[in-house]
């Protein structure tokens, strides 16, 4: 039988496997963690083989969250299944609005005012702001802290999810986006209350960087834990700060060069070690470039309208052809597929979910580790089960 | 050298503790049932159906049972019967009304689709959010008595856009009047023209329609 | 320090006792007398246990820019005028906890060893309160005054791992299996360096009785500065290591890993509900309190007051309050720290808090031996201690994080 070996006393190096012949070596562990566990996320099950505290063997199951989200959008309008893309990734609906405006977009070539173009670009950076806020502060909450980290990034997260409740009626189920441009016009108010948002940002995240970065404890936890090689992470298809923290250089908003983003200037954070810490310092330095965007947008955005005047919300028929629109979102890239046939409903809805893919590489980051880093690895990932499942 | 990190952390932490004495920006609890939250104006939470008066909601529906908002629903929780005789609208136009209207709050996901697409500026969302019932199925399915709520309440939660709703209703109704004028005068003068040419055949009906219902805003 | 010198209040609880005992007859009294003590120690400490669960919900709180729990008060008798504000700061939450756990359905899993998951909070609990029994909460104030006070309290405190083992095997379920396991692990690795961290008072005062050790730390210098074994060099490194070892001991963040909310749902404790999950949570409590009320009696002064002109304040008070002091800095500590890892947290006892226990135990001999020196001397010798203190922490301490560091990042040029 071929299991994992321990790592060496504070030198977690990855999987590596032994051969076991000694009889004196007990029988493997068999836990079943989730769908019911308070560190899933969600309702998310990882069946786990233990030789002692070691992991030999992890199986992702999901699919308790399955909605039927794709043949439901087959079978319904384009803009009614805008509010069903809120609840693919229901952290960030404002960037899965905008993929899912940008695809259907290029189905019908419409276009999109200047103004509603900077406005998903403040709006997408929000989100990923609030993205990785909560993801640092639940990658906290895993490694065992008291709800202090997680409350803390909770606490700036609130005051984002309340601008984005001020703008689109609700705080996390945005349905903001419309094929042609955004549905609500913010206030000036609400620009001026946004904009002081962001620039009080760094403060926080300095806060939080003196208060945990150079901890010892998370060092030690997290450094040379759940080492994801860059060749493989490309081979199966991760992005995301989670490939990035590979070194990788892979950013859609500098490949694609989609919606406003080569008007900006912000860099693309790379890791070297692709471990937990990797993955934790890129949200951390992603945060801060996402900063220096909005702050660039707050002082651009022009005045006009938000929407295409030739857009029409009902009634809406793309000619027959498919498309795939894809971006950067927080978790990854995101994309949908549309295969039209010129009727009101897509004849083929697809979504690449960046969380169920990033997943995939789960067992491989795990393997060798122990049950106590395989809560940390998967929460450093950063899925969120409404887009695994969908 | 270690321990410096640990203890970093600790100074934050104290930092924040007293912080949370001196700085009111660092505390976001809110004391729910006594303070209330201030909503924002485009707060949504579930659909309500606007009538002009309060006195006689059912008469004064803005909705013409039109179903474009049951159709687009998303999760399909609404559920029209038209009515089969016909009332003056908001425009002063006869229309149909729903003789049912109801909406399944269990299964509404507040997307806001349905105000968003609805012409005649009948359905809006609502902002109340203290929506919990005893009764699971009865209980979450209102009738059009219950998601009937007054303009004067619809301008209570949200005045900016209540008031482009009522300019934009005022407007409409005047081209209406306007037109009606302008069809009861043609009409006048068509009979006046009649009376005046002594003919035969009867006269022809009136052409004059009633001005089609707004489109949808764009 | 003679008893004459003591005010009213300072005699007042143990000559209260005194003439409860002489009212009965002469075979009762031993009997009465330490039943009185036992009385008295389960009301303090279990009141004290009550209000430090809502102190740690409410200073957690606070850490994290919360309120913590403000509801919870009496009914409302308007009647009564000093009865303004009802929710008495939600002073009154563990009282509600308790009738919540009270009333909650009590669940034995199936496959349970029913014998063992009925004793084991059982058990835990009459452990935790045995430890009580050898701290000085007091001039004269020493429940049962051992000579060998130390050893029958680490004894009786070591065997609440055993229990938690015990809850662990007997709930039939995998995390409360691996709970017990790293319990196992975590008090065979923290038990010596508790002992050993312990081990330089006992070697400078001559003594293994918590009484006499807390009269050995008495005096002050120049009328400020107490003789505490904390302000020496070898006394504040054997506190820190004290403090670590104490906070493994008593499964308190970040060394909470038996019962990992976060990984192991809540270890030993998942299949425990209603009270038996309450006995749990009063004995990690209790233990928690027992292992600070030590700290404070060897190493802060137990119940000496901290500048010469403070005694008239009963040393009983002066006893409760550097025990709030521990308390508030363990809640501060939980509020702040993250879990170990099972590997790291046994490394970090057999490779730095063991050493450094014992090169203490050195330093502790050298300052022993180096009493008499006076003048120029007196300085050599705390900076030799000194020295013997930072060095090793600095090696060991680097030895331990090697090869981890903040990182710096770079950026993709193109």
């Amino acid at each position: 039988m071929i299991t994992a070996a321990p790592a060496p006393f504070g030198q977690s190096s990855g999987p590596t496997v032994r051969r076991v012949n000694d009889p004196l070596h007990g029988d493997l562990l068999e836990v079943s963690m989730g769908p019911q566990h308070p560190s899933t996320h969600g309702v998310f099950r990882m069946d786990v083989t233990l030789d002692g505290e070691v992991i030999v063997k992890l199986k992702p199951v999901f699919g308790y969250l399955h909605r039927n989200h794709e043949k439901i959008a087959e079978n319904t309008s384009y803009l009614s299944s805008m509010p069903y893309t809120d609840r693919l990734d229901y952290l960030c609906s404002m960037s899965t609005n905008w993929a899912y405006a940008m695809a259907v977009e290029k189905l019908s070539g419409q276009a999109v005012p200047d103004r509603a173009q900077y406005l998903r670009v403040i709006l997408a950076e929000l989100t990923r702001i609030v993205n990785h806020a909560c993801l640092v502060g639940f990658l906290f909450n895993d490694l065992g802290t008291s709800f202090t980290p997680l409350l803390y990034a909770f606490r700036e997260r609130e005051k984002i999810i309340d601008l984005f409740e001020a703008l689109s009626g609700s705080r996390m189920m945005c349905n903001y986006q419309r094929f042609g441009g955004c549905r609500v016009d913010p206030t000036p108010e609400w620009l001026a209350a946004a904009s002081k948002l962001v620039d009080n940002f760094p403060r926080f995240l300095d806060e939080y960087e003196t208060m945990l970065t150079g901890n010892e404890i998370l060092l030690a936890r997290t450094q040379g834990v759940g080492r994801l090689d860059p060749k493989h992470a490309v081979n199966a298809g991760i992005t995301g700060p989670v490939l990035r923290a590979c070194g990788v250089n892979y950013d859609l908003r500098k490949v694609d060069a989609y919606g406003f983003y080569p008007r900006f200037d912000f860099r693309v954070p790379l890791g070297e070690h692709g471990d937990t810490y990797d993955r934790y310092m890129m949200r951390i330095l992603e945060m801060r470039e996402s900063v220096k965007i909005l702050q660039q947008a707050f002082k651009v955005l022009p005045a006009g309208p938000i929407m295409d005047p030739k857009a029409k919300l009902r009634g809406f028929r793309p000619k027959p052809g498919e498309t795939y629109g894809r971006l950067e979102g927080p978790k990854g890239e995101l994309g949908f597929y549309l295969l039209s046939d010129g009727t009101p409903n897509p004849y083929r809805y697809r979504v690449r979910p960046p969380s169920l893919i990033n997943l995939t590489l789960l067992e491989e980051m795990c393997l060798g580790h122990t049950v106590a880093d395989a809560v940390v690895i998967l929460g450093s990932i950063d899925i969120v089960l409404g887009e695994v499942d969908r | 050298m270690l321990g410096s990190g640990i203890i970093k952390g600790l100074a934050v932490t104290a930092k924040n503790f007293v912080g949370s004495y001196f700085v009111p920006e660092r505390m976001v609890t809110e004391q729910y049932p006594e303070d209330r939250p201030k909503l924002p104006e485009n707060y949504r939470s579930f659909p309500l159906l606007v009538s002009e008066t309060a006195e006689d909601p059912m008469g004064t529906l803005r909705c013409v049972a039109c179903q474009i908002c049951e159709k687009e629903c998303p999760p399909q929780c609404i559920y029209i019967e038209k009515s089969k005789d016909k009332k003056p609208d908001a425009t002063g136009k006869m229309q149909l009304y729903p003789v049912v209207f109801a909406i399944d709050t269990s299964v509404c996901m507040s997307c806001g689709l349905c105000a968003e697409l609805c012409p005649f500026d009948s359905i809006k969302m609502d902002q109340v959010f203290e929506v919990a019932a005893t009764n699971r199925f009865a209980g979450l399915l209102l009738n059009r008595e219950q998601l009937a709520k007054s303009n004067a309440y619809y301008h209570s939660i949200r005045p900016v856009e209540a008031a482009e709703v009522d300019a934009r209703l005022a407007a409409d109704r005047q081209a209406a009047e306007a037109k009606a004028k302008a069809a009861a005068a043609a009409k006048a003068a068509a009979a006046a023209a009649k009376a005046a040419a002594p003919a035969a055949q009867p006269a022809p009906a009136p052409v004059a329609e009633a001005p089609k219902p707004p489109s949808p805003a764009a | 320090m003679s008893a004459s010198t003591d005010s009213f209040l300072e005699r007042a609880p143990i000559e209260a006792r005194d003439w409860l005992v002489q009212l009965l007859p002469a075979p009762l009294q031993w009997f009465t007398h330490h039943l009185i003590t036992i009385g008295a120690i389960l009301a303090v400490f279990g009141l004290f246990f009550a209000f430090t669960t809502v102190a740690e919900r409410k200073l957690l709180g606070r850490l994290q820019n919360r309120l913590g729990p403000n509801r919870s008060g009496l009914p409302k008798f308007s009647a009564l005028p000093w009865h303004l504000k009802h929710k008495l700061f939600g002073l009154t939450q563990p009282f509600a906890d308790a009738v919540k756990a009270l009333t909650k359905e009590d669940i034995v899993p199936a496959a349970a060893d029913k014998l063992l998951h009925f004793l084991a909070p059982v058990l835990v609990v009459a452990f935790s309160l045995l430890t009580f029994a050898v701290l000085p909460f007091g001039r004269n104030m020493v429940p049962v005054d051992l000579d060998a006070g130390l050893l029958y309290f680490f004894a009786a405190g070591s065997a609440t791992e055993l229990t938690i083992f015990m809850a662990g095997w007997a709930s039939r379920n995998k995390y409360s299996l691996l709970a017990a396991m790293r319990a196992l692990a975590q008090v065979i690795s923290y038990e010596l360096p508790l002992l050993l961290s312990v081990v330089p008072v006992v070697l400078v005062a001559g003594t293994l009785s918590t009484n006499e050790i807390v009269t050995a730390q008495g005096g002050w210098s120049f009328g400020i500065l107490p003789h505490w074994n904390i302000f020496t060099p070898w006394g504040f490194i054997g506190f820190l290591l004290f403090l670590v070892a104490a906070l493994a001991e008593c499964n308190r963040s970040p060394f909470d890993l038996p019962e990992a909310e976060s990984e192991l749902i809540a270890g030993h404790l998942t299949e425990y509900s209603g009270f038996k999950y309450a006995l749990f949570f009063m004995a990690e409590y209790f233990g928690l309190t027992a292992l600070s009320g030590l700290g404070v009696t060897l190493f802060l002064g137990g119940w000496q007051a901290p500048c010469d002109f403070l005694p008239f304040i009963p040393s009983y008070v002066w006893f409760m309050g550097k025990l709030v002091m521990m308390i508030v800095f363990f809640i501060w500590v939980r509020g702040t720290l993250l879990r170990l890892r099972i590997d790291q947290l046994t490394r970090l006892a057999w490779q730095f808090i063991v050493p450094l226990a014992l090169i203490n135990l050195g330093n502790a001999a050298f300052w022993a031996l180096t009493a008499s020196w006076a003048g120029p001397l007196q300085l050599v010798r705390l900076g030799v201690s000194l020295a013997l203190v930072v060095g090793p922490f600095i090696l060991l301490g680097r030895r331990l994080n090697i090869g981890r560091g903040p990182r710096t990042y770079r950026y993709a040029t193109s």
